[in-house]
């Protein structure tokens, strides 16, 4: 049996959990490849019109798996307990799968995290285990090593943070904040982290940041943010913001969550030079390009006159 | 002391319920926002982040022109869906504007949902009782039953009135009427009284009128002048229409694991705020036999979008034809009329051929 995983949304935050898990259930697994124009025309012709262009790549990378595994692994997830909410795309994206796919005989695993047992992930994966005709033993084993991996690989996104912000004083740093799934998308975000390194700037992952300490300090910024991913983000924002000489805010159209967080961060941090990049299919490369240039003109700007007028604060927002 | 000049957005006709809710529960004045108009819509559109959905825009506009007839204290609740966050954002963007008033977030965080009314009620006026609260709910509550009904009534008659008019006229003096009564009683003798006109009226109804079933998002659904009015367009063609969605049925009496499980066959989990209802009741009409549906949400509202895969699929296999509509700031009044006229096209052509197989097979 061979499962294939889309390497689109949650992939990017749980890919060490996901095949970690059925490595050690001996199952093969197929990864769909980074996102190509291929790719996002198979999801654009599945797909809703009006859907954000991330579920539109997921999609695709579905389409792309349904001919070249047994089984699609396609989570469900409605809430992560105490930390929050989350997008109803993910509570949907399991049933939308389906019924996109109901004439094609395509078979799907999943796992289901309900909002009121979301710390019961354990439980949710013992249970596709036994979907998968696996012992109940070697589930649990699967599973407590994949954890394992998943909280080792997280330690290291931390660490690696850590150090870009200790061992690069004197380059630019920006922190990127957007989801990872558009972020680390070969099409969406990293001709955005491309682009940027190449004009010699660190960018930084907002998402690295360490996790719970991101949800609490997420209140200092915004109180009733019912969202758990977007709370991280913001959370990261409070905890990174002295340290950083711009923050580059990336979403995709026309995203729910995003519309109205980004908005609320624009409004309230004053003090940092802030670009809000919106994303879709009709991005043109030179007009990203210009965008980034731009900002990163105004952000040097910025820095020299705080050095000539010491500690001038240019309050303007972008 | 002064009292508190609360105001909560416009959706429907459920001012008249929400007033007596603040006006006798919590012993505030109650601002009814100007109705909602075009320039509603500017205000709302022109301070509001592009992409976010309609909802917000209305709400915001709402609020402006409340403040500007003299609230100083807004409501805002939350939701399941993006509407959750609605009221933070909307604070923000009201102080930015230099509005100096209060704002009261119910925070949907935890699972105590009352325990969270009654903090922001205690927010509104500090000097409540739970008591005079208690007391005067079941008349709220009533309230909006009974407009409920009246209003289902309404939408399955008023395209076939002999002479037109008397029923709206005969609604807005039903409303007029509701506001200031305080007792389960009053609304009820009232409620019967012009349910009785109402039933009075004249109506021309053919035998089989065509039906169309209207489901979709929670705001543009229930507020005419976002959704242009639908209903209005729909009865004028000698439409029945039948919308399940209303306060009754998504406030007071839930229902959700009778609908989670009428729609077992299409959705496994439920997917997210109103996609569920909505998906329930296309079926619904489905089976019962109607002309068509009409599914209308805002641009970008992402659980009903997201119920259209399944929309797609009740559509074929019941062969019930279904107008997707979408409506932002955008939206042009003749688009939707052409595409309403289109629709009402293909259903009677639709029943033709019925008809016609019907005569062949009986043959």
């Amino acid at each position: 049996m061979k499962i294939g995983i889309p390497r689109a949304f949650l992939y990017y935050k749980y890919r060490h959990l996901w095949e970690n898990f059925l490595d050690g259930l001996e199952i093969e697994t197929v990864i769909s490849p980074e996102t190509n124009r291929e790719i996002l025309l198979r999801g654009t012709n599945v797909a809703i019109d009006e859907t954000c262009l991330s579920s539109k790549i997921y999609l695709g990378h579905v389409d792309w798996l349904k001919d070249r595994c047994d089984a699609i692994l396609i989570p469900r997830i409605s809430g992560m307990g105490s930390a929050g909410t989350v997008c109803t795309k993910f509570q949907a994206i399991y049933d939308i799968v389906i019924n996109t796919y109901r004439n094609d005989e395509i078979r799907i695993v999943h796992y289901n995290i309900d909002d009121g047992f979301s710390e019961n992930e354990m439980l949710a994966f013992l249970k596709l285990g036994k979907a998968l005709h696996k012992k109940k033993s070697q589930c649990m084993w699967a599973y407590l090593v994949a954890k394992q991996a998943q909280n080792a690989a997280t330690l290291m996104e931390e660490k690696e943070l850590q150090q870009l912000l200790d061992g690069s004083k004197d380059k630019m740093k920006f922190l990127m904040v957007a989801h990872r799934y558009n972020l680390f998308d070969r099409y969406l975000g990293e001709p955005v982290l491309d682009i940027l390194k190449g004009m010699g700037i660190v960018p930084l992952i907002a998402d690295y940041a360490n996790s719970r300490e991101a949800l609490r300090r997420s209140e200092n910024i915004s109180k009733s943010l019912p969202w758990a991913f977007n709370k991280e983000l913001v959370g990261s924002i409070d905890m990174l913001r002295d340290r950083v000489d711009g923050i580059v805010l990336m979403s995709t159209f026309p995203c729910g969550p995003d519309s109205l967080v980004h908005d609320v961060l624009i409004r309230r941090i004053k003090d940092k030079p802030i670009l809000s990049l919106v994303l879709d299919d009709q991005e043109s490369k030179a007009g990203l390009e210009t965008r980034l240039e731009s900002f990163v003109d105004i952000v040097t700007m910025r820095k020299k006159m705080h050095h000539l007028d010491g500690g001038f604060i240019w309050n303007d927002t972008m | 002391m002064e009292r508190y000049h609360v105001t909560f957005p416009h959706i429907g006709n459920y001012c008249i319920p929400i007033e007596t809710f603040f006006r006798n529960g919590l012993n505030t004045e109650y601002v009814i926002p100007p109705p909602v108009t075009r320039r509603t819509l500017e205000l709302g559109s022109k301070y509001s982040p592009d992409y976010v959905c309609a909802p917000f825009k209305y709400c915001l506009g709402n609020y402006i022109e409340s403040i500007e007839a003299g609230a100083d204290t807004l409501v805002q609740t939350g939701g399941a869906c993006r509407l959750g966050y609605y009221g933070e954002l909307h604070e923000q963007i009201l102080q930015d504007l230099g509005y100096k008033v209060r704002f009261v977030n119910v925070d949907m965080r935890g699972r105590l949902k009352a325990v969270n009314y009654y903090n922001a009620f205690k927010e509104i006026n500090p000097e409540i009782s739970v008591q005079q609260i208690a007391m005067i709910l079941p008349t709220v509550f009533k309230m909006v039953e009974c407009i409920d009904e009246a209003e289902d009534y309404i939408r399955r008659n008023i395209g076939f009135e002999k002479k037109q008019g008397i029923m709206n006229s005969l609604h807005e003096q039903y409303l007029q009427d509701f506001r200031g009564l305080d007792n389960v009683k009053a609304v009820r003798e009232k409620h019967a009284a012009f349910m009785k006109n109402l039933q009075a009226v004249e109506i021309e109804k053919p035998s089989n009128p065509l039906k169309i079933g209207i489901i979709g998002e929670y705001y543009t659904i229930m507020e005419p002048f976002s959704n242009h009015f639908l209903e209005k367009e729909l009865a004028e063609m000698g439409i029945v229409i039948d919308r399940w969605m209303n306060f009754t049925h998504s406030l007071l009496k839930k229902s959700k694991n009778k609908i989670r499980r009428s729609i077992r066959a299409y959705a496994r989990y439920d997917m997210g705020a109103t996609s569920m209802s909505t998906i329930a009741k296309a079926l619904d009409y489905a089976k019962s036999g109607y002309d068509g549906i009409i599914h209308v949400k805002s641009f970008g509202c992402t659980p009903e979008t997201d119920a259209i895969p399944v929309l797609l699929n009740i559509h074929k296999d019941y062969k019930i034809p279904i107008l997707y509509l979408s409506f932002d700031t955008q939206t042009s009044e003749t688009g939707i009329k052409t595409r309403l006229e289109a629709f009402y096209d293909m259903i009677i052509m639709i029943r033709k051929d019925k008809k016609q197989h019907e005569r062949v097979s009986r043959t």
